[in-house]
């Protein structure tokens, strides 16, 4: 039988025995992630303090499913770096807590487009539509790809109530009276002028309610997406956050 | 055979006869899913799932008729009878996939530089393509790459057949499976955003069950092994099975919005789903692009270059640190976010250090030529892999660099992300993929690699084919991050986002003839393979199956 003098014949334990390399894998795999990942969990440092987020209206939420359909993340980053030029081009960076609601995060990794992360109000509805439909009849030199079938489809949000649902299991919090109306909600801020906004913006502040795309009486999957671009950053009151407050 | 002399009557194995109902249920479960699907394209993916589950039942019972009465003997003669039908079927179906990515990948290049080929149609925008381009290349391609090698190799090194009558064959078809479904779910818009690992829950399940049956087929094969120690590149094949799985576990968890919807929402959200997505990111390229590749490394360049590894110790450090280390890198990805500092900066110290057990490896692979670099002149297989593990030592120095935060400030976002990753992935896994793939289609079908002069051919157009591309990302990617942050002498901004865009413009040229260049080197070597494996003369017939030497 080997006798294991030394360190590098101590080895041969391992590498005799299957079961036992494969735990020594494990083990040392284990250690990086848990270390980096699991205090996210528990250090309230960790997502700040901010005024003003409440989870996405039902259309809103639909119109980022769409967003994520179509890849839009792969071109479009949604997260402001804490860096001089970024703050001027894009506005205050990105919070922690501005994407806490966030199943995924659209954090994005690559700039073929610019950062999207406050591009909520910067451009009206008509400018969106006509750059989803010709991306180079509003900015010549964009590399974009148009987008016309979401102009032409109807939004499918029969099933819209199952996707709060889901997301309150996760830690969204979505009410039960929220549940109830998605549906409806999908609906009313479509819709201009519509008479139940108010209700809706009691469960929704600051949720914009209007027809988005062009087409009156019809909620679109431009809708969505359009009600989704137009309220990105907007949650958040900046005159009034004080990121002081958060330094612990 | 032996084998036959006391089992008379041919009966159906418990693995036949279970995997057929399994399949037989899953087909029936898919119909019912297909019929009541919230819409169209998950209908079709239903449906898919139970034609390939039709045809899983028929073609184990066609299997089972036409068979002898016993299975394949473990061995023929005392020598071990090896399974490399799989192995084949691996070999084959990675230079489709990687004909078929790297087109793609040619195709959303040059829909960068003329936005017009999106040809605004939904399947063939950028935004749907690019993921199919990424899945075809590093899971297709790349997945095919290492299941035939791993299982080509834990044979040979174990002088085993491999665990399993039919599980080495679910593991190749249901793989290959599942980037049916995740291509094709891309092209119809089904993704969950997370990148590298786009397919939704139900595609993400059955991944699931086919790696676990992979690990065990692997582990199994080890254990049945008749030499009394595990080949070190055993340690990395297992490394990457292992961890891929534990990956793949917590990256994907996420809960449906029903059994009828493609739609999943995944458990972690904003700041934590970032961590966990390039903990997942950064260790698929640690993971799956390097410690299952390093494992091709550490018994082609060997086998090709008839000499021992350079190190045995170094090849004990250079596993340990490398899986120990790597684990750690994935913050990097999220410098100046609002990750917390203190986990950047970790990512940051531990992407610095990972260079060490990088360049350990690159030594023991080029080192391993020692005594025989002459053979780099005649053998343009040999430098195929050799380059490549230069390549790797370039691609693993470079990241560290780009890991460090002054660096990534200007980097993060750029094309020079995009350069970084094709110089290990077209230099390093691209290339030790075609040198395997080149060492094992005559290893198989035994008989000579139809031309050495046209392995030639790729190799020097696919290698200008890289220098072009690499270099006109570095350029594009940092001339972008310059200008991004460019300033008048009046303290505003110089350039407008679009005037950067347009800036990249000439550059997208150029890296679009660079791809070019690289896939008509891989069309070579289609060509090479299809023609050593059918050849004009037809050979002497051989006998189905040949027991090992």
């Amino acid at each position: 039988m080997a006798t294991y003098s030394s360190l590098w014949q101590r080895h041969w334990i391992l590498e005799r025995n299957s079961i036992l390399l494969l735990l020594g894998i494990l083990i040392l795999i284990a250690i990086g992630g848990l270390v980096e990942i699991v205090p996210l969990f528990y250090l309230r440092s960790t997502i700040e303090t901010a005024q003003g987020m409440r989870p996405y209206t039902p259309l809103e939420l639909a119109g980022r499913n769409i967003y994520v359909r179509e890849g839009c993340y792969l071109c479009h980053s949604q997260m402001i770096r804490a860096l001089r030029d970024e703050v001027e081009r894009y506005g205050h960076y990105s919070l922690a807590a501005e994407s806490m609601y966030d199943h995924p995060f659209q954090w994005g990794s690559k700039r073929n487009g610019p950062d999207l992360a406050r591009v909520g109000g910067k451009y009206s509805d008509d400018w969106h539509r006509d750059h989803l439909l010709d991306p180079r009849s509003v900015v010549p030199g964009s590399i974009m790809p148009a987008y016309p079938w979401l102009f032409g489809t109807d939004l499918d949000f029969s099933h819209i109530a199952e996707d709060l649902k889901v997301q309150s299991l996760l830690g969204v919090p979505y009410t039960d009276e929220m549940i109830a109306n998605a549906l409806a909600d999908v609906r009313t801020q479509a819709t201009t002028d519509a008479p139940d906004s108010a209700a809706l913006l009691k469960r929704y502040p600051k949720a914009q309610v209007r027809n988005f795309a062009g087409y009156p009486g019809r909620v679109t999957e431009a809708d969505a997406l359009i009600a989704y671009l137009q309220m990105l950053g907007t949650l958040v009151d900046f005159k009034l956050y004080d990121d002081k407050a958060n330094v612990r | 055979m032996a084998a036959q002399s006391y089992r008379q009557t041919k009966y159906m194995t418990f693995g036949e006869g279970g995997t057929a109902v399994a399949f037989a249920a899953l087909a029936i479960y898919a119909i019912v899913v297909a019929a009541r699907a919230y819409t169209p394209e998950y209908a079709f993916h239903a449906y898919l799932f139970a034609a390939g589950s039709v045809a899983t039942v028929f073609a184990i019972l066609n299997r089972y008729l036409g068979r002898g009465d016993a299975l394949a003997p473990l061995t023929i003669d005392g020598k071990p009878n090896y399974n490399m039908g799989p192995v084949k079927l691996a070999t084959l179906l990675a230079v489709f996939w990687g004909v078929a990515g790297f087109v793609v990948g040619l195709w959303i290049a040059l829909e960068l530089a003329f936005p017009a080929l999106n040809f605004d149609l939904s399947f063939l925008s950028f935004g749907r393509l690019r993921p199919l381009h990424t899945s075809a290349v590093i899971f297709a391609f790349g997945g095919n790459v290492l299941i035939a090698t791993s299982f080509y190799v834990v044979q040979r090194t174990c002088r085993a057949r491999l665990v399993g009558d039919l599980a080495p064959w679910f593991v190749v078809l249901g793989y290959n499976f599942f980037i049916v479904i995740a291509g094709t779910g891309y092209l119809l818009g089904i993704t969950q955003s997370k990148e590298y690992a786009e397919p939704e829950w139900y595609a993400d399940l059955w991944l699931t069950v086919v790696w676990v049956v992979y690990l065990l087929v692997y582990l199994g094969t080890i254990m049945r092994r008749t030499e009394p120690h595990i080949y070190v590149a055993n340690w990395f094949y297992l490394a990457f099975i292992l961890t891929i799985a534990v990956l793949h576990l917590g990256n994907n968890a996420a809960v449906p919005v029903s059994m009828f919807s493609p739609k999943s929402y995944v458990v972690w959200s904003g700041v934590q789903d970032a961590m966990v997505q390039w903990w997942y990111g950064h260790n698929a390229v640690g993971f799956f692009l390097t410690a299952g590749f390093l494992g091709i490394m550490y018994y082609f360049i060997p086998k090709r270059a008839e000499r021992p590894i350079y190190s045995y110790r170094l090849s004990i450090i250079h596993f340990w640190a490398l899986i120990f280390l790597y684990i750690w890198a994935g913050p990097h990805h999220l410098h100046y976010t609002a990750l917390p500092d203190w986990t950047q900066t970790l990512g940051m110290t531990f992407s610095v250090m990972l260079w060490m057990p990088s360049w350990g490896g690159m030594i023991n692979g080029l080192m391993t030529l020692s005594g025989a670099w002459d053979k780099l002149r005649t053998d343009p297989v040999l430098r195929m892999m050799v380059l490549s593990v230069a390549f790797y030592g370039m691609a693993t120095f470079e990241g560290p660099v780009m890991s460090i935060k002054a660096v990534n400030s200007l980097s993060h976002y750029t094309d020079w992300t995009i350069g970084h990753v094709h110089s290990g992935a077209l230099g390093w896994v691209g290339f030790v993929s075609f040198g395997a793939i080149y060492c094992l289609v005559p290893w198989l079908w035994n008989r000579p690699l139809y031309s050495l002069r046209l392995v030639n051919w790729h190799f020097w157009i696919a290698t200008i084919g890289i220098v072009v591309y690499v270099t006109s990302m570095w350029v594009a990617g940092i001339l972008q991050g310059l200008m991004w942050r460019a300033y008048t002498n009046l303290g505003f901004l110089e350039y407008s986002f679009i005037e950067t865009v347009e800036a990249m413009h000439p550059f997208y040229v150029i890296r679009a003839i660079g791809g070019l260049l690289f896939v008509i080197g891989a069309l070579i070597m289609a060509f090479n393979v299809w023609r050593t494996i059918y050849p004009f003369e037809r050979l002497a017939p051989e006998a189905s199956m040949t027991p090992a030497e």
